[in-house]
């Protein structure tokens, strides 16, 4: 990586990232956001996280990305998981145990039927 | 608040909408937006194709996330004097599902999402805190660009100068005047520190936004390093926060890589690199002396101020101290400017607050919101409220150095000076919520105990003082206290503010004078009726079984730890009080509330 | 004092040394090789505070100094697994007194005492910064227990138990 010197290469990994993050040439259909804060840890996300990588590889889910961030604020619903489909609204699901992370695969990203009863928000953060 | 709280409306750009009339809707919504000064404040956003293109033209209003459709000029017109201005979804517009059924907006019955303004948290949640790319993608290190590029080190202090921006981390101390006095300072090196000893109990938004988005804060580092002409940044952070720590590693290792660290930045002469030093689990080391003592490797003592740490801070060099949410403020300041940020807050505190909300209270959580918002709105409508319809009784603040603030402040306005004046300070921003169960006077001796532990032992007011007041108030929940030791408390408490060395012991006696003060009567309850009214303090209470609802299902009397319970099967049975520890254990199982704990 | 073996633990005193030798030009690095220490001997045995003085040149009594001051050294070995219970505000108002209770009943030990079999030593530590989550409990430097009642207890130190 050479070091960046100009706002016109900062610009192109920008533009580069964006698409990135919207996934328009990763190859994948969308990702999967856990988050994995201090709280989310504690209320369990690293189970979740588990669960979310066991289901994908027995529902034969490969075009979806599992990625990880901060803290959503969210602590009182954590663990907390994004789903975010290429041109779909993000959809951020509470209280997602390692047993609901499964249904979530299932239904959302296998059928994509969203799980309504976990739904915290849909939109961005 | 309305024009505040919304700050972007996205606006799909997909060649549907184009040709279903995007253009003509942008521009009707940016010249509406103009008419009511709005447009610093809300920003239009054009996106990709957001995929339902039969119903063009489509827009989304953040942050609420609202969802609108088949647009034209008019009605964007009135989504700007509707929802913008008064906060009111305009129905018409409204986005419909595919069998015609509203799309269900998941957070229309959480205020937590639409009261919030996120500046320093805007990344959390969103970025993948170890891609340096993803934070870019945000507009990362554009401001870092601009400074160096665009900016003499002078213009960039007065642009944090004149967007009003006050120290986060408690005091509130503006951070443009700070900058200035560490540039005008004299010296060939200087240091510019990230205090990232978050040690209130009860805060936790510097956890949450380097673990999140670490990058803010190198990058906020880097500008106030330019600024003030820093050539070597030390963050420190506490061991507690091991994964905040792994994430700080990743982070700073790619800004060097990138070339936001290190030798030559973007090209410019100018240099600048970031240290990790970790703390040692002692909490007078958020203090900045003594953070500072730590540093350099030494017991973390405070000194006497002054010299200032900027005239004399790291090994005698002037050093600029900041906090982790202070920094993440900056790139935004820098990028959209000193006016944009000044526009948000109260007269004299600028900008937005992240705040800890914990304890007692439904939604606890990271919150971030416009100084200036009522206690009572954080507490009831973004926390929603106290669960287990319980009564609020106090919110504390500030942590040890801070107080409680009881139910009839709660339309006091969040800010600096408000809080002040109730006694208690902003402090990191923990909020620590408090229900009718909770006893004041245990609260205070909890704190007590807390600076006990945690005071260094250099002064005696702070090493001593504490200690006699914990034995007092000690004394008072065993219900041996008496009137005299109240104003012993009292004066013990003014004198250790006035004579101790640093904040710790400076501000130690907080709790215990702001809870004397609002709950008086609480007080007098433990000393002349030996009465604890929260039924908490374990010396004044009794546990009894109501003989008219015990069934005798044995229950209670399986689970005594000391086997105080005794009656027959399927007859009320009795607590012997001699034997009985008050665990509560009893009323935990109990199906029948049976059980109650009375205070005389 | 447990005391290190000088033979067997010449490995660990070598890594050490190694570490030392990357900080050559920072100033101030005590408290950064007493962390490493500590993460390589488990705690500070009297031996490595001798030696750290040595290598760093300073008088052992500063080190004594600085490893007293601070919460996070220990002069004494601690369990495999640290349980640390979060005694901060929020905790506190959400009983973590009972987690605490139930841990040193579970495990029949004092604070900071180390369980027969060696695996456990409990802690009450100030805030852990996951007050959202309170009350909670933090087993070794990763495991963090959340929202916790004191009948998760057993459940948590069975599942170390068993490994």
């Amino acid at each position: 990586m050479p070091k960046i010197k100009s706002l016109e290469e900062l610009m192109k990994i920008k533009e580069d990232a964006i698409k990135d993050l919207k996934l328009r040439q990763s190859g994948k259909r969308g990702k999967v956001i856990v988050a994995m804060g201090t709280c989310g840890i504690a209320a369990g996300a690293k189970e979740t996280l588990k669960a979310i990588v066991d289901a994908i590889n027995e529902f034969g889910v490969d075009d979806i990305a599992v990625v990880q961030s901060g803290c959503m604020g969210l602590c009182d619903v954590e663990p907390t998981v994004e789903v975010s489909l290429m041109d779909e609204e993000p959809v951020i699901y509470g209280n997602v145990t390692p047993e609901q992370a499964r249904r979530i695969v299932e239904k959302h990203l296998k059928n994509g039927e969203i799980v309504a009863d976990l739904v915290v928000k849909r939109g961005e953060v | 608040m309305a024009a505040v709280a919304t700050n972007t409306i996205l606006i799909c750009a997909g060649g549907a909408c184009i040709s279903a009339g995007e253009e003509s809707v942008k521009d009707a919504f940016k010249d509406e937006l103009k008419k009511f000064a709005l447009d610093t404040v809300v920003s239009v956003v054009e996106t990709g194709c957001m995929g339902a293109c039969n119903l063009g033209p489509l827009a989304v209003v953040y942050p609420e996330g609202v969802f609108y459709q088949k647009l034209t000029p008019d009605a964007a017109r009135k989504i700007v004097r509707e929802h913008i201005l008064k906060g009111r979804v305009v129905e018409e517009y409204l986005y419909k599902g595919p069998e015609g059924e509203i799309k269900p907006q998941a957070q229309e019955e959480l205020p937590f999402f639409t009261k919030q303004v996120k500046i320093a948290t805007r990344n959390l949640g969103v970025i993948d805190p170890t891609d340096i790319d993803e934070y870019i993608g945000r507009d990362g290190y554009f401001a870092l660009v601009k400074a160096v590029k665009e900016m003499t080190p002078e213009q960039v202090i007065e642009e944090i100068k004149a967007s009003g921006l006050r120290g986060r981390g408690g005091a509130g101390f503006p951070t443009g005047l700070k900058w200035e006095l560490g540039r005008k300072s004299k010296g060939d090196t200087k240091y510019i520190v990230c205090n990232a000893d978050e040690g209130d109990p009860g805060a936790f938004m510097d956890r949450a936004i380097l673990e999140g988005d670490p990058h803010t804060v190198i990058e906020g580092m880097v500008i106030g390093a330019y600024a003030i002409g820093a050539s070597q940044g030390y963050i420190y952070v506490r061991a507690e926060y091991p994964l905040a720590i792994e994430r700080l590693n990743i982070a700073i290792e790619k800004a060097r890589e990138y070339g936001f660290l290190g030798k030559n930045i973007l090209g410019s002469d100018f240099c600048f690199d970031i240290e990790l030093r970790i703390g040692a689990g002692a909490f007078v080391c958020g203090e900045e002396t003594a953070l500072m003592a730590s540093i350099e490797g030494e017991r973390g003592q405070p000194r006497v101020k002054p010299p200032y740490p900027v005239q004399s801070g790291l090994w005698g060099k002037p050093t600029v101290i900041n906090n982790v949410e202070t920094f993440a403020n900056i790139p935004p300041i820098i990028l959209k400017g000193a006016k944009w940020f000044a526009s948000i807050g109260t007269e004299t505190s600028k900008g937005t607050k992240v705040f800890a909300l914990a304890g007692k209270i439904r939604n606890t959580g990271l919150v971030e919101v416009p100084m200036g918002i009522t206690l009572r709105e954080l507490i009831f409508e973004i926390g929603g409220g106290i669960p287990g319809n319980k009564k609020f009784k106090a919110v504390q603040t500030g942590g040890p150095s801070g107080g409680c603030i009881p139910a009839e402040y709660l339309d006091t306005p969040v800010d600096y000076e408000s809080l002040k004046e109730l006694g208690t300070i902003m402090g990191s921003g923990g909020m620590v919520v408090m229900d009718e169960d909770d006893c004041m006077v245990d609260v205070a001796k909890f704190f007590l105990e807390f600076t006990v532990d945690e005071s260094c032992g250099k002064c005696t007011p702070c090493r001593e003082g504490t200690r006699v007041m914990l034995d007092i108030l000690e004394k008072i929940t065993n219900g041996e206290g008496t009137k005299e030791d109240l104003e012993k408390l009292k004066q013990l408490g003014e004198f250790i503010s006035n004579s101790s060395l640093c904040g710790l012991g400076q501000t130690a006696p907080n709790p215990v004078l702001s809870t004397m003060r609002y709950f008086w009567d609480e007080y007098l309850a433990h000393v002349e009726e030996k009465r604890c009214p929260a039924k908490k303090c374990k010396a004044l209470i009794r546990f009894v079984i109501d003989h008219d609802k015990c069934v005798g299902c044995t229950a209670c009397a399986k689970v005594c730890p000391v086997n105080a319970i005794t009656g027959e099967v399927r007859k009320p049975h009795t607590i012997n009080d001699d034997e009985c520890i008050r665990c509560g254990s009893c009323i935990e199982v109990c199906r029948f509330n049976a059980i109650s704990k009375v205070s005389p | 004092m447990a005391g290190i073996d000088v033979v067997a633990d010449k490995g660990k005193l070598s890594k050490l040394d190694e570490y030392i030798d990357t900080l050559k030009n920072k100033d101030g690095i005590l408290i950064n090789v007493l962390h490493k220490a500590q993460e390589i001997f488990g705690y500070l045995p009297d031996e490595v505070i001798d030696h750290i003085a040595d290598r760093l040149n300073l008088p052992p009594s500063k080190i004594f100094g600085v490893v007293t001051f601070y919460n996070f050294f220990s002069r004494k070995p601690k369990g495999k697994y640290q349980v640390k219970i979060c005694l901060g505000t929020a905790c506190y108002v959400k009983g973590a007194g009972k987690i605490l209770e139930r841990f040193l009943e579970e495990l029949g030990v004092q604070p900071e005492e180390v369980t027969q079999d060696g695996l456990f030593s409990v802690h009450p530590v100030r805030c852990l910064g996951a007050c959202s989550m309170a009350p909670v409990v933090l087993v070794g430097e990763r495991d963090f227990y959340g929202r916790l009642t004191p009948n998760d207890v057993p459940t948590i130190i069975k599942k170390y138990r068993e490994g």
